[in-house]
């Protein structure tokens, strides 16, 4: 154990060329996942948000809920859709970086949305008459609020950056963990692990732990320094 | 009225309830050009959602409320509302003013100098660049005069615009309020303190129990009330103005 320890502190301290590459990876796919979930998110949840239609509290439940959407059953519905015989097999992307892009985006797409609607509904209670009054119509009302909750809506992101970078069950059905290709942090240490590998395992964990401390990090100092500047 | 007017303002017969409530009780009034127009009553008479549904925030559960010039969607509002706790951007006081002025669709090269303009008017220029939300709350209520005053509305209502300030800058607030109704904007204005209708009104519009109960100019109204409520009202009242 404390073998693999002090290897795995090597392959850190070394930058392992195979161990950089899968970190990268991480990143990439889960970054992109994320930039595609608030372009599609933010402006969904500002929407519910402010709007008022029959069976509203309806889709904010299933909202609510699909936050909690195992990643699993995600990689088996994208893999459905991606194989070669589902609709939009002709795309030919399974098992690329591209299918788990795609994969985690539909996972965290109901974090991003699901909690900016809360942020902004709290936000819009506080503005509606004061918006309304000045003449700001619904469509304009949205747009202020998602620009007046952006330190909110930061930490939104990241909780949603945080479950793409940490899940494994999405990636490992629609990339296939393939050496090279569609190798992630998460993916690797559970093959690596049952392998017996465990100095990488252990360095790449440590790399995760590191970076989604980080993350949190930069939200919170974030939120703070806007607080005292903004109010 | 010509040149597109929205004064006078009428309402007939106008009713409001919410949870089986009736908060406004059959409200029959005009509201000109002219001099200033105080709501006075006591806490839960009935002022704010009065001056909501005037302002178009609230729609009235039976009654009718019309201007003479229907406001057009999509036009510049030429009313303004400022609350009793003034919502304030995450962003600075000029571009809280400015947002107004985009709101209202003037072009963005106008905007400079109206805000500015505007800013100045409520001797806030030296704060133009501060963050709206750290202000004081008199500085914010000032600021929230001069984003509802900065396209010179025809009618500008208040709702207890001094009712969570301090008295100096309460103080601060009427000289401002003054300013606009001297420079012809139509002031109507909610309030429960005696020693401000008498300094900021003309006329007094005496609410109870969500009915119009008396309507008099100030003087005439704190000299010789005509209704016993208004009477115990300015009794009741006058040991804390």
């Amino acid at each position: 154990m404390s073998g693999a320890l002090s290897t795995a502190l090597a392959l850190l301290i070394g930058l392992d060329s195979r161990l950089v590459e899968i970190v990268l990876l991480s990143l990439r796919v889960s970054l992109s996942a994320v930039a595609i979930a608030a372009l599609l998110g933010l402006p969904l949840g500002a929407a519910i948000a402010v709007s008022r239609f029959p069976g509203r509290q309806a889709v904010i439940v299933v909202l609510n809920a699909l936050m909690g959407l195992p990643p699993v059953v995600v990689g088996l519905l994208v893999y459905l859709l991606l194989s070669r015989a589902g609709p939009l097999g002709a795309f030919g992307i399974l098992f690329t970086p591209a299918a788990m892009v795609f994969a985690q985006s539909i996972l965290i797409l109901p974090i991003v949305a699901a909690l900016s609607r809360q942020a902004i509904e709290d936000a819009w209670r506080e503005y509606e008459e004061q918006l309304r009054s000045l003449g700001a119509g619904r469509m304009s009302a949205a747009l202020t609020l998602l620009w007046d909750t952006r330190f909110s809506l930061l930490t939104t992101i990241l909780a949603g950056f945080g479950r793409a970078a940490a899940e494994v069950g999405a990636v490992m059905i629609v990339g296939g963990n393939i050496d090279g290709v569609t190798r992630v942090m998460t993916t690797t240490i559970a093959l690596e692990t049952s392998k017996g590998d465990l100095p990488l395992a252990l360095g790449l964990g440590m790399i995760l732990i590191a970076i989604v401390i980080a993350v949190n990090a930069a939200a919170h100092l974030t939120k703070e320094l806007a607080q005292r500047r903004y109010g | 009225m010509s040149n597109g007017a929205i004064l006078p303002l009428r309402l007939a017969d106008v009713s409001f309830a919410a949870g089986g409530r009736t908060i406004i009780d059959r409200v029959s009034l005009e509201i000109g050009t002219g001099p200033s127009t105080i709501i006075l009553g006591a806490n839960g008479a009935g002022k704010s959602v009065l001056m909501r549904l005037m302002h178009g925030l609230l729609s009235p559960s039976s009654g009718r409320i019309d201007w003479n010039a229907p406001e057009r969607p999509g036009a510049p509002r030429k009313q303004a509302m400022v609350f009793q706790r003034p919502v304030m951007l995450r962003r600075s006081a000029y571009a809280n003013v400015a947002y107004a002025l985009k709101i209202a669709g003037i072009p963005e090269p106008q905007r400079g100098a109206l805000a500015r303009e505007a800013l100045e008017s409520v001797g806030l220029s030296h704060l133009a660049r501060r963050s709206a939300r750290v202000l004081s709350g008199g500085e914010q209520q000032r600021l929230a005069l001069a984003r509802a005053w900065a396209l010179h509305p025809e009618v500008l209502f208040l709702d207890e615009p001094t009712a969570s300030l301090d008295p100096s800058a309460a103080r601060e607030i009427e000289s401002v309020i003054k300013a606009f109704d001297a420079a012809g904007t139509k002031v109507v204005m909610a309030t429960h303190n005696l020693g401000q209708a008498r300094r900021l009104g003309d006329e007094i519009l005496f609410i109870n129990q969500g009915r119009l109960v008396e309507r008099a100019p100030v003087e005439q109204f704190f000299s010789k009330p005509q209704s016993a409520q208004a009477a115990a009202f300015i009794k009741g009242e006058l040991p804390w103005t």
